[in-house]
């Protein structure tokens, strides 16, 4: 198959989970569509990767899902103890601080 | 751009045969990455000390590791720039990752001199009243413990102290020191990510103010997470349209200097439209990180919300990496689309400058205030960027130095105004603070005024010295702009200014703190500064010029 295909598949999936981040209101799931779009990153510098006939794009996506990894760590432990002091882990209610 | 420009994104399966005997030997280059290395070195000893030194002793031995491990990452890099790896023997090293240059260097000094004033921030344990007999910090006492929990006030009363602070504040320098002297985008992206993490949560362990101090983090982490998710796909789509990743080799397919063009695949793709939007992408997820507008929205909740010395800290170092990082993105990989970003960047400097500058007269807290005045300077340093000649690198470093100084400074007085919930930072409790402690009041004013970028401070210095490069380079609409929006900026600098001095005292007011020594030599080293660059920058100048060119 032509990898283009994959490149397009990719832009569809950053565009999914950029649109998320705008239109959902939990933290978790919002986050969720940051993890959906660094994974279409990865699956944007795979077929790239492809594409060119050498390494460095696979290797990035490694790199890549331990930064994800990362992340997710710091991010659930920031919104888990947001949680439990709001009983909410919407990112409306987080509204202390207003222009 | 010519159709020799136009290369292939194709290569024939042969090229790619036979990887194993490719492969070379990975060539490490110790002496010139030492800066990093001593900093992660520590960042991780600080994490062993965590789990194995008793908690009393803890705070002193994180204290001790840190200050030994900044001191010494900072005369690695005074003897790198003295052994002249910041101009002549300027290099790349650990394979092609890491530029060793001028900048690289003036910078990752600066980090580091930030850094050790922050720390000194951090450390600071006697301006809160002790609790149940135990000095405390800016820090949460246990930051798993939810606010106003029973688990929170035994962890009070045990004495806890959150003191992984110190290997934090040591990962986000690391990441600092590489981040700007990052040569390919995959050394970026890491980078990004190692500083950002750690402030994220540095954001939210505040001990007073903990919920806004978590919303801070929360906030901070989803809009800089979702700005690196951008920065990523930028930076993949630049590694699709070059096919690597490096900084020269996407300089040398932008310019059409590459050598191994195969003119029959060469029209497979629109490759210019991956070109833009990557570059685009990847330059708006560094605009995120200095807090230009329109990406600057996190920048007044986080700066509120987030303890003191870490906003410090975050507002002074986050700038001068991201700063560095943008000028070595727009400089060495991207010279030759200086005619597609150059206007974008005109209208970003200008929005951000006129737009920091107006919304900052609306404040009423003085840690927002501050936050929207670092937007404003964001574009003033954005004005010097655009100038793109070596004037306008050196004067952006010099810009860099002269306001991290006083930024942290003028943080660490904020925290020594204090009332019983805290810091008292609404601009109403300011009032008359000269009069009832004159020398805080004026050593704030001096902080102010550099701000301001009145003559005789550093902020004028290097505030000439940027609109100078900027008038030079072509930019004078954005200089009258530029000057217009410091203008509108002193205003509100002056009103606090007259608002301590010229106003009768409150009688509920807030008391000024007796700080440590650990925050007099912050705020002193800052006044210092901000003196030295203002009344006599020749020399710092002269040191930025050298320091300006980069390696590619």
């Amino acid at each position: 198959m032509n990898p283009v295909n994959y490149l397009y598949l990719a832009a569809l999936l950053f565009t999914i989970g950029a649109t998320g981040v705008l239109i959902r209101r939990n933290a978790i799931v919002v986050f969720m569509c940051v993890e959906l779009m660094l994974n279409a990153c990865n699956l944007a510098f795979v077929a790239f990767s492809r594409m060119h006939g050498n390494l460095d794009g696979q290797v990035i996506a490694f790199f890549t899902m331990v930064v994800a990894a990362a992340e997710v760590v710091v991010g659930l432990a920031i919104i888990v103890s947001l949680f439990r002091s709001r009983h909410s882990a919407s990112v409306d209610d987080a509204s202390l601080m207003k222009l | 751009m010519s159709t020799t420009a136009v290369h292939s994104l194709w290569t024939t399966a042969a090229a790619a045969a036979d990887p194993i005997t490719k492969i070379d030997t990975p060539k490490i280059e110790y002496g010139q990455l030492a800066p990093t290395l001593i900093v992660v070195g520590a960042a991780v000893l600080g994490v062993l000390v965590e789990a194995f030194v008793p908690r009393k002793s803890r705070y002193h031995v994180q204290m001790f590791v840190s200050l030994v491990a900044l001191a010494a990452a900072f005369a690695a890099v005074v003897a790198l720039a003295a052994g002249d790896y910041g101009t002549t023997k300027a290099g790349i090293a650990a394979m092609g990752a890491i530029a060793v240059d001028g900048p690289a260097l003036f910078l990752q000094g600066t980090v580091l001199l930030t850094a050790l004033v922050g720390l000194f921030t951090f450390a600071e344990r006697r301006l809160d009243p002790e609790a149940h007999g135990n000095r405390v910090d800016s820090f949460a006492a246990q930051a798993a413990s939810v606010p106003g929990s029973d688990s929170e006030k035994k962890a009070v009363k045990a004495g806890f102290t959150t003191t992984e602070v110190f290997p934090l504040l040591l990962f986000a320098v690391a990441g600092m020191l590489v981040f700007p002297a990052a040569n390919d985008l995959l050394t970026l992206f890491v980078a990004l990510e190692v500083f950002s993490l750690p402030l994220y949560l540095l954001c939210a362990l505040a001990r007073r103010k903990r919920l806004m101090s978590q919303e801070a983090a929360v906030k901070y982490f989803l809009l800089g997470a979702f700005a690196s998710a951008f920065t990523l796909f930028g930076i993949a789509l630049l590694y699709g349209y070059a096919g690597s990743m490096s900084y020269a080799t996407i300089a040398r397919v932008v310019d059409g200097t590459v050598q191994d063009v195969t003119p029959a695949l060469a029209n497979t793709m629109g490759n210019d439209a991956l070109l833009l939007v990557g570059a685009a992408l990847l330059v708006m997820g560094l605009l995120f990180k200095v807090g230009a507008v329109p990406f600057h929205m996190w920048t007044p909740d986080v700066y509120q919300g987030a303890p003191t010395p870490v906003t410090g800290f975050m507002a002074a170092a986050t700038k001068v990496a991201a700063f560095g990082a943008l000028l070595r993105v727009l400089y060495v990989v991207l010279p030759g689309l200086r005619w597609d970003w150059r206007p974008v960047m005109w209208a970003v400097a200008i929005v951000t400058m006129l737009g920091g500058a107006i919304v900052a007269i609306t404040q009423t807290d003085i840690k927002r205030l501050l936050a929207y005045s670092s937007i404003a300077h964001a574009g003033f340093i954005l004005a010097g960027v655009i100038a793109a000649t070596p004037s306008g690198v050196s004067s952006v470093l010099f810009y860099l130095a002269a306001y991290s100084f006083v930024t942290i400074g003028a943080f660490a007085v904020v925290t020594l105004v204090r009332d019983a919930g805290g810091e008292a930072t609404h601009l109403s409790k300011w009032a008359g603070l000269g009069r009832r402690s004159p020398l805080v009041a004026a050593v704030f004013a001096v902080f102010l005024l550099a701000f301001a970028g009145i003559p005789l401070t550093s902020g004028f210095a290097g505030k000439f010295a940027v609109f100078k490069a900027a008038a030079e380079g072509g930019a004078v609409p954005l200089v009258v702009i530029g000057v217009l929006s410091s203008a509108i900026a002193a205003f509100f600098y002056i009103r606090v200014i007259v608002l301590m001095f010229f106003s009768e005292p409150r009688p509920e007011g807030p008391t000024v703190a007796v700080p440590s020594p650990l925050t007099m030599t912050a705020i002193g080293v800052g006044v210092a500064v901000t003196v030295v660059l203002g009344v006599a920058p020749q020399y710092f100048l002269e040191l930025a010029g050298d320091a300006g060119v980069f390696v590619r």
